[in-house]
């Protein structure tokens, strides 16, 4: 019986430590020359008094758990310092010990508002990865969860930005909306907001009947919210004042920080994954991609209220062109024999085994499919080295490398401006962290 | 009251029903507790997917309002109830026992989804396994995300916990710490010891196949 | 303090004149069009460039660890590259203990629609040291991600401004998680891991640099002063 003086911690040599050869990480101070531009008081009585407050990890508005400690100049912002890492959880580290299947479950949860969108993204770099074509009936439906997951990320992002910025129904109004998006997911995948709707050469199920004309509907009903909010906030003198002129990046800032989505187009850049590197036969879609002049938060907000029209517009045509068919490809590599064969033929029997104990096993290769997230460019990079579990998986993260230029976009504002800013970046911090 | 090493023996356990306790505390106790139970502010610890589950059953289909929780309190020092919505790395760990540190007692917690009540599906190296290691917990909600149905069912299991307390336990507001003298202290070696065997089935924590 | 311009903003079909791209289909496992970019890297780079494949229709090209700075500033940089946005900026290391580390930047030309893998390798012989150049003068959007890659990897990015962990707090004594050598679970067991990670102690929220700033160092309670001036980090 071991005692308590035996030891149970696990002493290893390190191959690697925590720290640097001289005993601390290397860190250049933060007033080095050429970080930050030099800023002109704007209070010249107080001139060298600066004050340093925190923001998080725990606030009300900051989206999750994002810390930001901001030196400021009165109200004004000289500095803005993020620190993040709060709900760092190890998905790229887990997804090294999980089959190709096994990992869509932590897909759901690192974009949590875009839960079926980053599933569909992560099957689409699968099946890249094993060489797979998927069949027409699921690409279209693969459209159709991406565009939905698309709206119901906006709406939270219209939602939570509302609120910050004062106004309490719109969060009101869009949690509604979410509410029957939820119900057509709940029926298609079985679960509201992680799905796990996606598989490698197809999707979780077929939709059930009916889904179809509940989704009519819902295309139809949805627009009467979107006006709702357009003539409750559009011109609205007090949303207008608080968020014009704010965290302005101008187009080549914007490219060179790594900004993608609503961010990059709000600044006046063109770029959207859909139209320029497309996916799921997205150049046969008719829609817009609305692009900002200004690159403020007032940009962002109208063109993330445009791509809302524009979702619906393609949910609209995806629904027309719903082909028959089977959902999942009829590659054995990957696809688990109907169950019926299953417990009843040896060979279907033993090759079901083998797919769900061993898992899918991909050939020798690596692959970055990139898709256009409500947040940005996503992709997954995958390694293989031809076993069942990934050698790496890598989560490009939009809202990590959108949330690295807030340091940039409020230098100068005053403090309530931070919060504004900081809601039209659209974060997910399980994204940024993972 | 309040932080304590050891408790008294004379008070440890100082809940006597047949006690003379009479009938106005008995009504006081009912009392305390409908008000206690009915107007739990929350203070919403929300980190992950759960947050939006919670914002959900907040939201107009759910309703938390009608509970009682109209009011979300982001101040811990004007908070009842910390629900912690989400994954707690160990990064988060200080910040989550501060938060609760500062809640003013009464306070309950409720620890809503699978990853606060033990992980969840992240047994890797920087994510605490359950809140309970850091905070105490009087409610667990499972899900991943629990149904806003199941929040509630969760928040209306503390409201009956709460009716349940009585004034003449006074211990019951006491937050202690760990004592090695005592005979229920276990020592964290022996907790590793006993907890190996626990955990994610071995085929999953093998990176090779 | 805010600027008043005229909202207004049009609604676009992006995309260069010519042609409309379309959803690949039929992609090659090998072989496969190659980017051009890596013909013109050889003529200007020469031995620097090492081996190009194109593996599920991307392009790989591998780049000598210590030129990639001059590399990548000159991707971006040339009219005819125009590399203007960097994607990601990893790191992989396989299961075989022989495979060197490799460095991996994803590059995208918005102008040519193009897209580029660079790779660094880094041999875990014990010569070659775990550094390579940082591309954040080139572009910014490298900074955040180089500091990942260090706090997962321990790889030094040489040049960047600030490197330290960003996912992890500054004094975790684990390691660099994403190593094949570390254990998913840590290396210490979940009570360390948990009496380590709640020894951060909760007043000392600030670190002297951002102290500094705030010229509050003088204001600060003697103790705290005490404790921040031997050096102690906050761990953030």
């Amino acid at each position: 019986m071991p005692t308590m003086t035996d030891k149970r911690t696990i002493e290893v040599a390190l191959s690697t430590t925590g720290l640097g050869p001289d005993g601390k990480p290397q860190r250049i101070p933060l007033g080095a020359e050429g970080l930050m531009s030099p800023h002109a008081p704007a209070e010249p009585e107080f001139e060298g008094e600066h004050m340093l407050i925190n923001i998080g990890p725990q606030h009300p508005a900051t989206h999750g758990v994002l810390r930001l400690v901001l030196e400021l100049d009165g109200e004004t912002v000289v500095r803005c310092i993020p620190h993040v890492g709060y709900l760092h959880c190890g998905f790229e580290k887990i997804g090294e010990y999980r089959q190709y299947n096994q990992i869509i479950p932590w897909t759901d949860r690192e974009d949590y508002l875009n839960s079926l969108g980053n599933n569909i993204a992560y099957a689409l770099g699968a099946e890249r990865l094993f060489g797979i074509e998927i069949t027409e009936r699921c690409k279209v439906l693969r459209v159709i969860g991406m565009e939905l997951s698309r709206i119901i990320s906006h709406l939270v992002w219209l939602g939570t930005t509302c609120i910050d910025i004062g106004a309490f129904t719109p969060f009101l109004w869009s949690f509604q909306e979410r509410e029957n998006v939820y119900n057509l997911l709940e029926r298609w995948t079985g679960a509201r907001l992680t799905t796990s709707g996606a598989r490698v050469g197809g999707m979780i199920a077929d939709v059930p009947e009916g889904w179809t004309d509940q989704l009519r509907h819902f295309i139809d009903t949805f627009p009467k919210t979107l006006d709702q909010v357009e003539r409750m906030l559009n011109k609205n003198a007090i949303w207008v004042g608080r968020t014009v002129g704010l965290g302005v990046m101008t187009p080549q800032e914007a490219l060179n920080y790594g900004l993608t989505g609503p961010m990059l187009r709000a600044s006046g850049v063109a770029y959207d994954v859909r139209k320029d590197f497309p996916y799921l036969d997205y150049e046969t879609y008719d829609f817009d991609v609305p692009v900002g002049t200004n690159g403020d938060v007032y940009d962002r907000f109208l063109v993330r209220q445009e791509e809302l029209r524009q979702s619906v517009r393609i949910l609209d045509q995806a629904l027309k062109r719903l082909p028959d068919g089977p959902v999942n490809v009829d590659d054995p590599r990957v696809i688990l024999p109907p169950k019926s064969k299953a417990t009843s033929e040896m060979e279907s029997m033993i090759h079901h085994f083998k797919l769900v104990m061993e898992g899918p096993r991909p050939p020798i290769g690596e692959v970055y499919v990139p898709i256009e997230s409500p947040k940005g460019e996503k992709g997954y990079y995958f390694v293989s080295d031809g076993t069942a579990k990934p050698v790496r998986w890598r989560i490009r993260p939009p809202s990590f490398v959108n949330l690295s230029a807030i340091p940039k976009m409020v230098e100068g504002h005053l403090l309530s401006d931070v919060i504004a800013i900081n809601a039209s970046i659209d974060i997910v911090m399980g994204e940024i962290d993972r | 009251m309040g932080l304590i090493t050891q408790p008294d023996p004379a008070t440890a356990v100082s809940y006597n029903p047949q006690s003379q306790e009479g009938w106005i505390t008995t009504r006081l106790d009912f009392l305390v507790n409908w008000g206690r139970a009915n107007s739990l502010w929350p203070m919403p610890f929300g980190t992950a997917c759960c947050a939006i589950e919670f914002m959900a059953t907040a939201a107009s289909k759910f309703d938390l309002a009608r509970f009682g929780m109209e009011r979300m309190s982001f101040s811990p020092r004007q908070s009842d109830v910390l629900i912690c919505a989400g994954r707690v790395p160990f990064k988060l760990a200080p910040v989550l026992r501060r938060i609760y540190q500062q809640m003013h007692q009464p306070k309950w917690v409720i620890s809503m989804g699978a990853c606060a009540s033990s992980g969840g599906m992240f047994d890797s190296y920087a994510v605490a396994q359950g809140i309970d290691t850091i905070i105490p917990v009087d409610v667990y909600v499972p899900g991943c995300p629990p149904r806003p149905e199941g929040l509630i069912y969760g928040i209306m299991m503390l409201q009956k916990k709460v009716m349940q307390e009585r004034m003449s336990n006074e211990s019951l507001r006491d937050e202690f710490i760990a004592d090695p003298t005592s005979q229920l202290y276990i020592p964290p070696s022996r907790i590793d010891e006993l907890s190996e065997p626990f955990g994610n089935s071995v085929h999953q924590t093998r990176s090779a196949p | 303090m805010s600027k008043h311009s005229t909202p207004s903003f049009t609604v676009v079909r992006p995309g260069n004149p010519g042609e409309q791209p379309t959803t690949p289909t039929g992609i090659a496992h090998r072989g496969g069009a190659m980017n051009p970019s890596v013909e013109a890297l050889r003529a200007r780079f020469g031995s620097a460039i090492g081996r190009a494949e194109v593996v599920w229709g991307d392009t790989t090209v591998y780049v000598d660890r210590t030129k990639v700075a001059e590399v990548a500033a000159w991707l971006q940089g040339d009219p005819d590259q125009s590399y203007e946005m960097l994607v990601d900026v990893t790191a992989v290391e396989y299961r075989d203990a022989m495979r060197a580390i490799e460095v991996v930047w994803h590059i995208r030309s918005l102008k040519f629609r193009r897209f580029l893998r660079l790779k660094a390798e880094l041999p875990k012989d014990g010569k070659t040291p775990l550094s390579v150049p940082s591309v954040w003068g080139v572009w910014k959007a490298a900074d955040w991600m180089e500091r990942e890659c260090y706090d997962m990897f321990g790889i030094e990015f040489t040049g960047h401004p600030d490197l330290r962990r960003i996912l992890m707090w500054e004094q975790y004594k684990e390691g660099y998680p994403l190593r094949k050598d570390f254990p998913m679970r840590g290396r210490f067991s979940r009570s360390e891991q948990l009496r380590q990670a709640l020894a951060a102690n909760p007043e000392a929220r600030y670190s002297k640099e951002e102290l500094s700033i705030a010229d509050a160092f003088e204001d600060l309670p003697l103790d705290m002063r005490r404790r921040l001036g031997g050096g102690e980090q906050t761990g953030e």
